[in-house]
């Protein structure tokens, strides 16, 4: 009778064996978790695929314009002293009377998305381009990798034409040509031309941070060439990471003028 | 509390021009900054969109005429950021609001905050928290 039992519970013992070992077998992968980044592994290299976001918030939408320029060369002063009414920055005239072309839902374009606005943008990389999708505005960008030249003579675009190549593993530097002139630069009404040229420098530093560093040429308009970001710190969220739209709709544009500004025939 | 020289924005009204539409990327050049007005207010309408969330409502002055105002704050990924959302005020909340006006008289301003039926304060404009 003891024999029995002993084998029953053998039996039972190599079948649960079994099952545990099948149950193993068949329970899904693990994977890696969205809502966390990893700080501490290697950065990839020749790859700035991700959701990235300014460190410093205020920082990357820069109410007032860009920390400094060059100086103005005298078409530039008349376009920023006598042409451009900006809403902000030292030249910002009283609400009713601004032309910034941002009012109306014109595109803010390049590289003024990069130095007014700066949010969450995700990268993505194909085998020849790297996108780079803006939170603001809801817009894209897409810069040629494959080696082909910068145009002599671009059309103008709200954001321009850009080609791109790695410096070294970490290192991705981007031209950009053929800019719309009808975009400012930035918050506070500077100007540029439609001869402008631009070069960003994105620096990956380790997993989870980058550094970006906007570049203006610019004769006609400054003097010398300029930063229009130094170093800015970007930093790497998780896969998961939703972001709401922010779309200037012409009908939202309208509509929160006539609100606002209907107390006002009362 | 209210500012005594709020009832001569209703004499500049009746003088006003202004028609030319309210930028969207403007800073504060506007508005009164040394100026706070503190009103109950009886919320219209509550806009939770781009370019700016704004808030109507209306409230009394001094002479008991209802004056309706329109109040500024951020967009909504911005006011998301502070505790607001596109049902923290309805049309008929009793409310307090404290309010940075325009210099020139009309009933606009910048919502600096507002108290709730609830009790809650939530702050409104404030550039630097973002």
């Amino acid at each position: 009778m003891l024999r029995i039992h002993l084998k029953l519970i053998v039996e039972v013992a190599i079948v649960l064996a079994f099952s545990l070992g099948a149950g193993a077998q068949t329970a899904p992968p693990k994977r890696p978790d969205a809502t966390k980044t990893n700080r501490a592994a290697p950065a990839p290299r020749r790859d700035l695929s991700g959701i990235w976001d300014v460190v410093d918030r205020m920082e990357g939408i820069s109410p007032t314009g860009v920390k400094s320029h060059a100086p103005f060369t005298a078409e530039g002063a008349n376009i920023a002293n006598n042409v451009y009414k900006p809403g902000d920055g030292p030249r910002r005239v009283p609400i009713g009377l601004a032309n910034d072309p941002l009012d109306g839902c014109d595109p803010a374009g390049f590289p003024r998305n990069l130095l007014f606005e700066l949010r969450p943008f995700q990268v993505v990389q194909t085998t020849n381009q790297l996108l780079l999708l803006y939170q603001y505005q809801k817009v894209w960008r897409a810069i040629w990798t494959d080696g082909r030249q910068i145009p002599k003579d671009a059309d103008p675009q709200w954001y321009g034409y850009s080609t791109g190549k790695w410096e070294d593993d970490y290192t991705f530097v981007a031209e950009t040509v053929g800019m719309d002139e009808r975009t400012w630069l930035d918050n506070a009404g500077d100007p540029h031309s439609s001869d402008m040229r631009v070069e960003e420098r994105y620096h990956r530093l380790d997993h989870d941070t980058m550094e970006l560093t906007v570049k203006i040429v610019d004769p006609k308009i400054y003097t010398e060439p300029w930063l229009g970001r130094d170093k800015l710190r970007l930093k790497l969220m998780p896969s998961n990471t939703s972001t709401m739209e922010m779309i200037c709709a012409p009908s939202e544009a309208e509509q929160y003028k006539k609100m606002m500004a209907n107390p006002l025939s009362k | 509390m209210r500012n005594k020289a709020f009832g001569a924005f209703l004499l500049l009204m009746g003088f006003l021009a202004v028609s030319q539409p309210l930028a969207a990327h403007h800073g504060a050049a506007g508005y009164d900054m040394d100026k706070q007005l503190v009103m109950k207010a009886t919320v219209t309408d509550w806009l939770w969109a781009n370019p700016h969330c704004f808030l109507t409502y209306d409230t009394t002055d001094d002479k008991g005429n209802v004056v309706r105002w329109a109040v500024e704050v951020s967009n909504p990924v911005d006011m998301t950021k502070r505790g607001w959302t596109k049902h923290s005020l309805n049309a008929g909340d009793q409310v307090t609001v404290t309010v940075r006006p325009a210099k020139n008289g009309a009933p606009i301003g910048q919502l600096l905050r507002v108290v709730l039926p609830n009790g809650q304060t939530l702050i409104g404009w404030n550039p630097a928290v973002r």
